[in-house]
């Protein structure tokens, strides 16, 4: 995940040296050699390039991994002869996925792409002995001379959620059922309440902690208690299907995030945030091939193409979707920012002026709930 | 507060418990015969995948249900080899198990992942679910919610009420002298431990089947380790594991009616999840703090293997 317990980053000092383990090595490649899947070998004269991938959870159908690996196999099929790719799934944060990472080194590979935060310092610490290596971190901050970061603005489209919601709720009424209060988190409730709002400056986002990433049994227990409490629209930013699917059941609208999720829900499923990587992992590879990479910081949203709407559902009227669209047009020119001010805070205070916009250093602490959201504020 | 909202709340408050009870029974009559499986949350996943496989290939839900049911109590006979005929460590080989079927069950269930199956309608009951709040709460449920009351009575009557009952709670309780009187202390011992199996993937059925109709890798998310602390917790008695597994149910269900409500707790929500953990510890410690009673109902030789003389 991107966002995995960022109180949780252990420094590396306080992280075992883990001997046991190093004497076990050879049955753990073995097993993490089982446990990859190689592809694209297509054994190309110019020796093209091995790149690798670490994902932190199992690939599965929809979400945050599939994500990734959707680019990781458009790469292997657009980039046939420059390169070749691999992965490894299910790699626990921690030392787990040092020891990966590593063996990704051993192995040649020359690019490695490690998205998720709590694979930040465990790339750091690797990148520091394997300076000919490049390695690209998603969702962490730090960068080092081989070390790339790479996040999105998954909050515009969350904000573009809300423009749909505000249209489409008719009671003004959206439920969202969240993970855990950090701030990336706490940026697409926001988003999407401020969305919802410059439609239909009453609306209210009823809001439920399940305090899980996954958990779809409770995800849907929220879900179904949001609709006995009277919302008639919802969203979610776990990573089950549960809230989808719940919608799709009672008829009632969602909107979905991390992948286009309209599969599982066709009749109700509005549109969903979806991360696609494909674009900068190409122009990433095509720079290092190139040799004009350099260690940078990129944070990319609907103009980059890091994230995009899934096609809307075709229950959405057409004077919606000419407005929804407008709005996007309006995000990906920079005409409009989802956190330009004013914008006050449940309690009423003002957090952000008019004529003002929050900056990327704020965002990255945000730590408060906007006007509009009934819900607890994060302690 | 509002009739439908009680009502709603009452019904997933059961919703939520059914799949605890279910399992908790099933481990209650294994430890009743003394054998200690701590393999329930690896039984529930390989019955909650093998449940959905069959519903997601046109089974249809008795069928799914009874596959999972097989698929569970398979793996709680590897168990009873392991333990009964082989002597192995009950809390290892548990453990084991446990481990092993929720990697066995993710594995297997690769293929579906996320899939959605039609949720299944509740079946009202006629006449009682006319009752106002309770008609709505507790009879217009799955069929499988009624089936666990039919269960947790079968259970009661079994164990208190029969005579074979009586031999199974004397084989949890003193092995040597049940197989002095000439039972076959083995044989009843690998019964209870497929009944706990069957019931393990019955829970797992109802999680993957109806409760949320998908599959999902780690979707059980720790109810077989819940269902087993209320196993101790209730002191071994089928009427508080229900109390129990409810009550959990209950505070899950009432903590996120209390967030979506909007009501401001001074309290963080994290620490509003774990309420359904603390609370359901304390009264059942609360109910059973007589040390007399907690002895008098933890089967004496839990945990231990026997070897029947030639």
């Amino acid at each position: 995940m991107p966002y995995d317990s960022r109180k949780d980053v252990r420094k590396d000092g306080r992280r075992p040296r883990c001997l046991p383990a190093m004497a076990a090595l050879p049955v753990l490649l073995a097993m993490s050699a089982g446990a990859a899947a190689t592809t694209a070998t297509n054994a190309a004269p110019a020796a093209p390039m091995k790149t690798c991938f670490l994902y932190s959870n199992p690939i599965g159908e929809s979400g945050w991994t599939y994500q990734h690996e959707q680019a990781r196999k458009a790469i292997a099929t657009s980039m046939a002869g420059k390169v070749t790719t691999k992965y490894v799934e299910n790699v626990a944060e921690g030392p787990d996925a040092e020891r990966v990472i590593r063996n990704f080194v051993q192995e040649g590979c020359k690019l490695i792409f490690t998205p998720s935060f709590g694979f930040m310092e465990p790339t750091i610490k690797v990148a520091r002995q394997a300076p000919k290596v490049i390695f690209m971190n998603g969702t962490g901050y730090r960068t080092a001379p081989n070390v790339g970061a790479y996040n999105a603005r998954y909050y515009e489209g969350r904000y573009l959620e809300g423009v749909l919601a505000g249209h489409l709720s008719k009671k003004g009424l959206a439920g969202y059922v969240s993970a855990f209060p950090i701030p990336e988190v706490l940026q697409g409730l926001n988003a999407f309440t401020l969305g919802m709002r410059s439609v239909n400056p009453n609306a209210q986002v009823k809001l439920i902690w399940v305090n899980a990433w996954y958990d779809p049994g409770k995800e849907r227990a929220a879900a179904n208690t949001l609709l006995t409490l009277g919302v008639d629209l919802l969203t979610y930013d776990t990573s089950s299907v549960a809230v989808v699917t719940a919608g799709e059941e009672k008829g009632v609208p969602t909107v979905g995030y991390y992948s286009d999720m309209s599969r599982f829900g066709p009749k109700t499923n509005l549109t969903s945030v979806v991360q696609t990587w494909t674009g900068f992992y190409t122009k990433t590879i095509e720079d290092v091939l190139a040799g004009r990479w350099k260690a940078a910081h990129t944070v990319g949203g609907l103009r980059e193409g890091m994230i995009k709407m899934a096609p809307l559902n075709a229950s959405v009227p057409a004077d919606v979707r000419e407005k929804f669209a407008a709005a996007e047009k309006d995000i990906t020119e920079g005409r409009l920012h989802p956190f330009a001010g004013p914008i006050l805070d449940q309690s009423g205070k003002q957090r952000v002026a008019a004529g003002q916009v929050l900056g990327a250093a704020e965002l990255d602490k945000m730590n408060f709930l906007v006007n509009g959201i009934d819900g607890t504020p994060p302690k | 507060m509002e009739n439908h909202l009680i009502a709603s709340m009452l019904a997933a408050t059961i919703v939520s418990g059914t799949p605890l009870i279910l399992v908790a029974m099933g481990e209650l009559v294994t430890e009743k015969a003394g054998v200690l499986n701590l393999g329930a949350e690896g039984m529930m996943s390989i019955g909650a995948v093998t449940a959905f496989a069959v519903a997601l290939s046109g089974g249809g839900p008795v069928l799914a249900v009874l596959a999972g049911m097989a698929a569970a109590c398979v793996m709680a006979l590897a168990f009873g080899f392991l333990t009964l005929t082989m002597m192995a460590n009950q809390v290892a080989s548990g453990l084991a198990l446990a481990l092993f079927g929720v990697g066995l069950a993710a594995f297997i269930g690769k293929p579906f992942e996320s899939t959605p199956l039609p949720m299944i309608a509740p079946v009202p009951v006629p006449l009682l679910e006319h009752i106002p709040v309770l008609g709505p709460a507790l009879f217009n449920q799955q069929a499988m919610v009624y089936l666990s009351w039919a269960i947790v009575a079968a259970v009661l009557y079994f164990l208190y009420r029969s005579r074979w009952g009586l031999v199974l709670r004397a084989v949890g309780e003193s092995p040597s002298s049940a197989h002095a009187v000439g039972y076959r202390v083995i044989t009843l011992r690998y019964a209870a431990v497929a009944f706990g199996g069957a019931m393990a993937g019955m829970g797992g059925a109802f999680i993957s089947v109806f409760y949320t109709p998908l599959w999902a890798e780690g979707m059980v998310a720790g109810r077989g380790w819940i269902a087993l602390a209320l196993v101790v917790f209730a002191t071994w008695r089928p009427l508080r594991v229900v109390l129990g597994a409810y009550l959990f149910g209950g505070v899950m269900i009432a903590q996120l009616f209390v967030q979506g409500s909007g009501v401001q707790l001074d309290m963080p929500a994290q620490l509003m999840s774990s309420l359904p953990y603390i609370a359901t510890i304390a009264v059942l410690v609360l109910i059973s703090r007589n040390a007399h009673t907690i002895r008098l109902h933890s089967p004496a030789s839990l945990g231990q293997p026997f070897r029947p003389d030639a």
